[in-house]
């Protein structure tokens, strides 16, 4: 097959690899771009996309069960409602199947060559890839390693059989009457919820002594509240030890030493993800690591002249937004534009039952980092739309310098509030103080209003509490 | 005791490690706040860390030369128990989500709280006067603290390569503003204090494209394979210009007026008769040279659009109205832009002449693949010695460019002194020999 010769080259069309070969095509850098299977990555088809689909599944068909059980304060009755999971999900690939769709004609659109099959390096500028037709060589300028990251798989849960990974769950045709799931991480929490709003009797078992290690206690106490209404088991401090003899049941170990014997029909193990960092020729580079990530400068150049590196493989947090921010800044760097890695923050968003998102410091990381903070936290028990959509649970709260009122920090727990997460995530970006937040009008009625009353209350002088 | 930890500042911008370079102080020394404890070199600068407190060194890493990560803890200063903060801060060890927490940090843990330096004014901050702001060589935030500014300042300053660290900021929480940036890159650029003067920082892209282009590649093509040497000699052109004004003078109906060019073009011809090898083009890609029976000479000619060059065939076969006809026709043809392709190309030999603009020396161009190129320089009467006395002659000036892959330095002046001769007596050009 004769040979590809390009400017850049981008390995892997997930949302980094492909936002950076479309921002690339459209400055007219001539690129290519290898997949091994859909555009789109994990995030498309078996990550953000289908899993906020099977969500709000999962919340209809509950609300509807909970109105078929005379539980709806608003009136409304249901008779018996069932969910055909098999066309659930075939409701949800279709619409994985449009955003695939979607990405292929951009990268069309942009003048991008699309190279379907593995990539395997041989040297530093030439990549060879096994296409259903045979080897492929190109060669290129600049190449981006946008590789991605899996599930990490526990030695005594090997995938498989009855021990599904987040993409397992999400391919499931059948609400599994028993699940466990092994992990209290977002992933972990925001399918178990899922399945348990669909019918399924979820037991969560986590190791460390807490849920959402990466939140502080006072943004996970709503989503703990919910999880024992919605009658999940929570086990903490609790560790799997692998499955029984006849497969029947999860055996963990609780912190005292008490073994416990989990029933299941499905046993999902979420206990994070790792970057790939093997099977497309690392050893034939010489590439540093930082940790088990690529290590990368702000400029996501790694230690190989001419060779990128962008999204899950360089690092922490294993954002899809993140990965798709540094593949345009290094689209735009390989085109000639002067760029640099300057974002003052990344925003994290958990897709629980309430949401939780945060933007920039939590008040602890506020305080380690030696600064002296205002903070000021809203209630939606006080906020009239939250009280409309019958969801008053969780806060807004800003964290701001006590001397000069510069916003470092906005979180906030509730229904809904990943739309939030624009407003705050602006405000840290643009450098906004307190003032700026407090003196811009919110609609109302609106949860946003609880934005600008935490700014107030963080400046002394909140009105509605 | 309280222990000051010192880690290495970030330096640079994004330079995540430092060389080694100096170290002022040892273990055990007694230090004042200020004093400088060593000092450090990325491959921008130098830069001295200052010591933040008053103390003694307690502990001290790294040898002079050694690589240093941004963050390494390299001195430990015991200060004087000042109560209240009595701990060893481990928190500054801890990996700050945000490279927010510098040392510097620490050391404010040492002032009271009051003494901080700047609860911004709640009202609209007010431009400081450009000579307020101008003072500032110095740092214009506290060291390691990072620059506050919007995404939309932080391209322009990245595209314009200002580092905003050296910026300083007038907005409300020290926030680096649009009209910030403008005055820092005025005032960098040296002018703007004097009055009215303003420097002008536009820059136009102009696209190089059709005729400019093929010059422009043109041009390249020439000057990159062809070894050009230049020879200049002056021409004594009375008795010419005497003869051509006799002839202009009594100019018949039908008859055209004679230039220098016709002359030249006669003059040429006949050396050329005398040394084939000038009249030629050498494929340097195939090896070979081609001369040329039939004289195709080029006259560069400034147009409009830029330059171009229409060609005179067969000048050998032309007598001297003809050629002058020849000229005018093409370079009015050129200049209207109707001159055919076949007018624009196919010559042997080039003439370059900027008549009165064309100064007293040139370094002409070979019009590839040709061989040589004769540029006419501007006619002037100058003094001359002819051997008692000076006496005013009308004096102009042949620069000529020959390659010198296939034409030898001898070649070139042979050619170039018959020219001379020919046009200092111009009826050598019209005697048949």
């Amino acid at each position: 097959m004769k040979e590809i010769t390009c400017k850049l080259l981008v390995i892997g069309a997930g949302p980094g690899g492909s936002v950076c070969a479309i921002r690339a095509g459209q400055l007219g850098v001539d690129t290519v771009i290898v997949e091994m299977a859909k555009p789109g990555g994990t995030c498309l088809n078996i990550g953000c996309i289908p899993s906020k689909a099977l969500i709000h599944a999962a919340d209809d068909f509950h609300r509807t069960v909970a109105m078929a059980a005379g539980r709806n304060a608003m009136g409304i009755r249901a008779e018996s409602p069932a969910i055909d999971l098999a066309r659930t999900m075939a409701w949800k690939d279709g619409i994985t199947g449009r955003l695939t769709m979607g990405v292929s004609g951009l990268l069309k659109k942009a003048g991008v060559k699309i190279v379907v099959g593995r990539a395997a390096f041989r040297d530093g500028k030439t990549v060879a890839v096994e296409t259903e037709t045979g080897e492929q060589v190109i060669r290129a300028e600049n190449i981006v390693i946008a590789t991605g990251s899996a599930p990490v798989e526990l030695p005594a849960l090997p995938f498989g059989g009855k021990v599904i990974s987040s993409t397992g769950a999400l391919s499931l045709t059948e609400v599994p009457q028993r699940l466990a799931v092994v992990g209290a991480g977002y992933i972990g929490l925001e399918l178990g919820i899922a399945f348990a709003k669909l019918g399924s009797k979820v037991t969560i078992v986590e190791a460390l002594d807490r849920i959402l290690p990466l939140y502080d206690a006072q943004l996970t106490q709503p989503v703990a509240k919910r999880l024992s209404a919605l009658g999940v088991e929570v086990l903490l401090g609790t560790r799997v030890k692998g499955l029984s003899a006849t497969g029947e049941a999860l055996l963990a170990e609780t912190a005292d030493g008490e073994e416990k014997r989990i029933a299941a029909d499905k046993v999902l193990v979420t206990v994070g993800r790792r970057p790939v960092t093997e099977g497309w020729g690392r050893e034939e580079l010489e590439l540093d690591m930082d940790g088990r990530f690529l290590k990368i400068d702000e400029q996501c150049r790694t230690s190989m002249r001419g060779i990128h590196a962008i999204g899950d493989v360089t690092g922490e947090p294993m954002l899809a937004h993140r990965a798709m921010a540094q593949g345009e800044m290094v689209a735009e760097i390989v085109s000639g534009k002067r760029r640099s890695w300057d974002k003052r923050a990344i925003p994290a968003v958990c897709f629980t039952d309430p949401e939780i998102v945060s933007v920039g410091l939590s008040p602890e990381e506020a305080r380690a980092a030696g600064r002296e903070v205002k903070i000021g936290q809203f209630p939606f028990t006080a906020n009239g739309r939250a009280m409309t959509l019958s969801s008053e649970e969780g806060f807004v709260r800003v964290v701001a310098r006590a001397d000069n009122h510069l916003v470092l920090g906005i979180q906030a727990v509730g229904a809904g509030v990943s739309e939030l997460s624009a407003a705050f995530s602006l405000a840290v970006e643009m450098g906004a103080r307190l003032e700026d937040i407090a003196g811009t009008i919110h609609a109302h009625p609106t949860q946003s209003e609880g934005f600008a009353e935490a700014a107030m209350k963080a400046l002394g002088h909140a009105l509605h509490v | 005791m309280p222990e000051k930890i010192i880690k290495l500042p970030d330096v640079g911008e994004g330079v995540a490690e430092a060389e080694l370079v100096e170290w002022h102080v040892n273990v055990g020394d007694l230090v004042r706040e200020d004093m400088v404890l060593a000092a450090v070199m990325t491959g921008k600068a130098t830069v001295e860390i200052p010591s933040p407190v008053e103390g003694e060194v307690t502990f001290r890493h790294g040898e002079i030369g050694d690589v240093i990560a941004t963050g390494t803890v390299i001195l430990k200063i015991r200060t004087a128990g000042e109560g209240g903060d009595g701990e060893v801060e481990p928190e500054i060890d801890l990996p700050a989500p945000k490279p927010e927490a510098p040392p510097v940090d620490a050391e404010r843990k040492f002032e009271p709280a009051a003494e901080k330096p700047k609860p911004a004014p709640e009202t609209v901050a007010a431009k400081p006067p450009a000579a307020a702001m101008s003072k500032g060589s110095g740092a214009p935030r506290a060291e390691g603290e990072k620059p506050l500014a919007t995404p939309a300042v932080r391209l322009r300053a990245r595209e314009a390569g200002v580092d905003l660290r050296q910026v300083p900021g007038t907005g409300p929480a020290g926030r680096i503003t649009h009209e910030d940036l403008d005055a820092f890159l005025s005032r960098e650029s040296g002018g703007a204090v004097a009055a009215g003067l303003q420097p002008n920082k536009s820059m136009q892209e102009v696209k190089v494209v059709g005729l400019r282009r093929r010059i422009a590649e043109k041009m390249a093509l020439s000057k990159s394979r062809i070894p050009h040497i230049t020879y200049v000699e002056e021409v004594d052109m009375t008795a010419l210009e005497e003869l051509r004004a006799r002839l202009n003078g009594s100019q018949k109906p039908g008859k055209p007026k004679l230039t220098i060019l016709p002359f030249l073009m006669r003059a040429m011809v006949k050396a050329i008769a005398e040394q084939p090898g000038i009249n030629a083009h050498f494929d340097d890609e195939a090896g070979v040279i081609r001369e040329y029976g039939g004289v195709h000479i080029g006259i560069a000619a400034q147009t409009p659009a830029g330059l171009v060059v229409p060609v005179v065939r067969h000048a050998e076969a032309r007598d001297i109205f003809d050629c002058a006809r020849e000229v005018a026709r093409l370079s009015e043809a050129a200049k209207n832009g109707t001159a055919l392709r076949e007018e624009l190309s196919g010559s042997t030999i080039t003439i370059s002449s900027l008549g009165a603009m064309g100064g007293i020396v040139s370094t002409p161009v070979i019009n590839h693949p040709e061989v040589a190129i004769v540029g006419v320089n501007k006619l002037a009467i100058r003094p001359h010695w002819d051997g008692t006395q000076f006496v005013p002659r009308k004096m102009m000036n042949l620069s000529s460019s020959f390659d010198h892959r296939v034409i030898d330095g001898w070649d070139a002046a042979t050619f170039v002194q018959r020219l001379k001769a020919l046009m200092e007596t111009p009826a050598l050009i019209f005697v048949e020999e």
